[in-house]
């Protein structure tokens, strides 16, 4: 006890270093949660948290009672878990390709060419998806009727939706996304391919034999974080879709709350609705990471 | 017998190479394409855009080889010039703010010999995985009295853990602990020691991060969304949101003689120029920090 009292008293400097991010974590992410003891209160502004009267778990009940509900699980777990399916093996195909490509140069530019929409800004992101996929004069479906196909309403579609929030998620995000596996592949052994060629393994062969168990690990890792925002939909990006011809498709349970709280100031409803969100999205980050280290002993933590 | 073995693998790489070269060029193409598409229809005649002339280059129309109308229009838009200034202002304030208690915390949490270090970090890394969520932090930053102010923009979102976990692993990696006990024994304190010895070696990491938060800030639409009512505060996002999503007419100076027909006309080709000049920044310190970004992830991915 003594003994860290001193080591604290020495690095003195330190914890003034802590202080700053320390208090942005604290004023912005500590004090809320104690505001969540709203979902299970009436909250009224002119009472404040702490004398607002108790409701227990009436809004939940009512969230899960409410027709909403299973539509809004559903669009969310579909956008979630489609952006999944279809953008986690992408860029680790991204990386192999260029890896193994022949064309040194194109595979640089690719590279440079498939990192840039990472940087536009989902505002942007949503424009050019409108002005592309506008029935009328959009190039997209310009380019669709080269080929032969009449235009489609995209974003007025609601089967479409889903479809088009994750190709483009795809579009913006793949390029990014494979730099951490292109290092991986940067760093595996030559010796082992030379091995390997000297053995007549083909290309392919090699890429199923030496690449992808490299690339493993860190897939797996990135999995496991990926888990834990399952229901964390690109909330930013799916308000600024949403119309009135899609929202079917289109409402999910975090622009629900946003609505909900913010637009019809029903505080406490909104509040036990993002709780719900929260915790499955925890839960599931702590079980994921538990198979995930029982299966390859590589986890989080 | 080898040779024939030969012959065969390299046959079906041969194959390989070919289907995988040409994965890589349409590649290229998907991700360039619609990138480029936006710049020609910037500077092409909005006529040409509408009736969809223009596909691979650009068109001027009337015999010219560019039409630069979308321009024209965007600058004569004060909301969009003063939501630049507002960004430009928010995102620098933010980016200083967030680097400089960032790479602090993050040298201050690499340190083994930080007692607590292992709880703090927890704390630190507990706020990436549960939140309070978007109700009660409103109500936290609305009893501030932040709402409505250029400090909401600044502050909220200054911070981010993942960037502090990044910082951490940095230090972790690039400082032996040789160095530090010689600058100890020379008579350096902590203090000393961060300033003139960590910080100069800290110049690829500083580099990320700003570049991180200026991306960040620069493209965040929700918090002055929900955080700002004065149209004179909003960032260019949210200006921008009104123009290309929202689809309300760009404020000029429309003489009486022009009519909504004639704004509508130009309304496409003006969204692609507005898109151009907004992203113009991040564009244009593309090429300068790219060598960075690869830094940035493979310092991220190595477990804090």
């Amino acid at each position: 006890m003594q003994q860290n009292w001193k080591r604290v008293r020495k690095n003195y400097m330190l914890y003034l270093f802590l202080i700053p991010a320390l208090a942005y974590i604290i004023v912005f992410c500590y004090v809320p949660l104690y505001g969540i003891q709203i979902a299970f209160k009436n909250f009224a502004p002119a009472k404040g948290i702490w004398e607002s009267s108790w409701a227990g778990f009436t809004h939940f009940t009512t969230f899960f009672q409410s027709y909403r509900f299973w539509s809004l699980l559903k669009n969310t777990l579909t956008l979630s878990l489609y952006s999944l399916v279809a953008g986690f093996p992408i860029p680790i195909v991204l990386a192999i390709i260029l890896n193994s490509s022949t064309l040194k140069r194109a595979s640089k530019f690719a590279q440079t060419a498939t990192y840039a929409p990472h940087f536009i800004s989902t505002v942007v992101m949503v424009g050019m998806l409108l002005l592309f996929l506008s029935p009328t004069n959009g190039v997209f479906n310009r380019l669709l009727g080269m080929i032969g196909v009449e235009p489609i309403f995209f974003m007025g579609e609601e089967t479409a939706f889903k479809h088009v929030y994750v190709w483009s998620g795809i579009w913006q995000s793949t390029g990014w996304d494979s730099i951490i596996y292109i290092a991986v592949l940067a760093s595996v052994s030559p010796e082992l391919h030379e091995a390997a060629v000297i053995d007549g393994a083909s290309k392919f062969k090699r890429i199923l034999h030496i690449d992808i168990p490299a690339l493993l690990p860190t897939a797996i890792i990135l999995l496991v974080m990926r888990m834990g925002r399952i229901m964390n939909v690109g909330f930013e990006k799916v308000l600024l879709m949403q119309n009135d011809i899609n929202l079917n498709a289109a409402e999910v349970i975090s622009t629900y709350t946003y609505k909900v709280g913010l637009v019809n100031a029903q505080y406490s409803y909104s509040t036990a609705i993002g709780l719900f969100n929260n915790v499955i999205n925890f839960t599931l980050l702590i079980i994921v990471n538990k198979l995930a280290r029982k299966v390859s002993g590589t986890g989080l933590w | 017998m080898d040779a024939t073995v030969k012959i065969r693998a390299s046959a079906s790489d041969r194959v390989f190479d070919i289907v995988n070269n040409a994965i890589l060029i349409l590649i290229i193409l998907i991700c360039v394409y619609p990138l480029y598409f936006v710049v020609i229809a910037s500077i092409s005649d909005p006529d040409a855009v509408n009736t969809g002339a223009v596909l691979f280059l650009p068109r001027g129309g009337n015999g010219k080889l560019l039409n630069f109308e979308g321009y024209m229009r965007v600058f004569q838009d004060y909301r969009i010039w003063r939501g630049y200034g507002n960004t430009l202002f928010y995102t620098a304030c933010g980016t200083l703010l967030g680097v400089v208690s960032t790479v602090l915390a993050g040298y201050s949490l690499s340190r083994s010999d930080l007692a607590g270090r292992g709880f703090i970090t927890g704390m630190f890394v507990f706020t990436m995985y549960f939140s309070g969520g978007l109700i009660p932090t409103y109500l936290v930053i609305k009893n501030l009295n932040l709402t409505n102010t250029p400090w909401v923009m600044i502050l909220y979102g200054s911070v981010s853990v993942y960037n502090i976990i990044i910082a951490k692993s940095f230090f972790q990696n690039s400082l032996s602990e040789e160095l530090q006990d010689a600058a100890f024994i020379d008579g350096c304190g902590n203090g000393k020691y961060f300033a003139f010895i960590v910080v100069p070696l800290s110049k690829a990491i500083i580099a990320v991060l700003t570049l991180y938060y200026a991306v960040g800030h620069w493209n965040t639409y929700f918090n002055a969304l929900i955080y700002l009512n004065d149209e004179k505060l909003y960032p260019l996002q949210l200006i921008l949101r009104d123009i290309l999503i929202a689809s309300q007419m760009v404020v000029s100076n429309v003489t009486d003689m022009e009519s909504i027909g004639e704004a509508q006309r130009i309304a496409a080709s003006l969204k692609y120029a507005v898109i151009i000049v907004s992203t113009l920044p991040v564009l244009v310190m593309y090429p300068f920090l790219q060598r960075y970004f690869v830094k940035g992830v493979m310092i991220g991915a190595v477990k804090g």
